[in-house]
């Protein structure tokens, strides 16, 4: 089991309902996470158009993830 | 100092012509993005931006530092609010300084280009029907594209 530490933004925000978050999760990859994620509350989204940060950089859904990693799922952006 | 803030604050007194000012320049181009009053035929009463401000900055810092190796350009400053903005505040102020104007431009709009589908900063519009909702640009996440209509 690894501890991650979660930021929800934009719609992830409104169906968890928080800012972020500590979790202990037996995901290994994001992808696995976000699916934990859509368990935990209820909501069935997907992420085709989402990106994932692991630790402030951009990164691969099925990237290793380390305990105490700091992980932000990225609905589609709209700046500007 | 960097060349790229996210700032929770108005952005409309930030003198940002001084920000790129230099000896050099004879072009300075401003975008200034500004909240309208609608979006898709519905009518817009206010909006907020949240923004991953730690990924945001790098990102924006990348693409500045894209802009001055395809782009002659002197200096780059770019600002983005977050929080509740009102109709007609400033979202986005964005200048570049240039020895002429047509480099100026061209590295402005390749800037605010990428800027709105890399940066992650997002945008809940809220309507005179009292309803709202994240504003999605299905197509950015999936190829770069123009938004040459804002």
């Amino acid at each position: 089991m690894n501890t991650y530490h979660l930021q929800y933004f934009s719609l992830l925000g409104d169906f968890t309902k928080k800012s972020c978050e500590t979790l202990t999760s037996k995901a290994s990859t994001p992808s696995e996470l976000y699916a934990e994620i859509e368990a935990l509350y209820s909501f069935s989204h997907g992420k085709d158009n989402f990106r994932v940060a692991i630790n402030d950089e951009f990164g691969e859904w099925n990237s290793v993830l380390n305990d105490g990693d700091n992980i932000v799922f990225i609905p589609p952006v709209a700046g500007g | 100092m960097s060349n790229f803030l996210i700032s929770a604050k108005a952005i409309e007194d930030i003198d940002i012509v001084e920000k790129v000012s230099t000896r050099q320049s004879g072009g300075y181009v401003i975008f200034d993005g500004r909240v309208r009053d609608h979006n898709e035929n519905r009518d817009v009463t206010h909006l907020q931006y949240q923004a991953y401000e730690a990924l945001a900055v790098k990102e924006g810092e990348r693409i500045i530092a894209e802009a001055f190796e395809k782009f002659n350009i002197h200096k780059v400053f770019c600002v983005h609010r977050t929080g509740d903005l009102q109709i007609g505040d400033s979202a986005v102020r964005l200048i570049v300084s240039a020895k002429h104007r047509g480099t100026a431009f061209d590295a402005c709009e390749f800037i605010i280009d990428e800027l709105k589908i890399r940066v992650p900063i997002w945008k809940n519009e809220h309507y005179t029907d009292g309803s709202s909702g994240w504003v999605e640009c299905h197509e950015c996440s999936k190829h770069a594209h123009h938004h040459k209509e804002s």
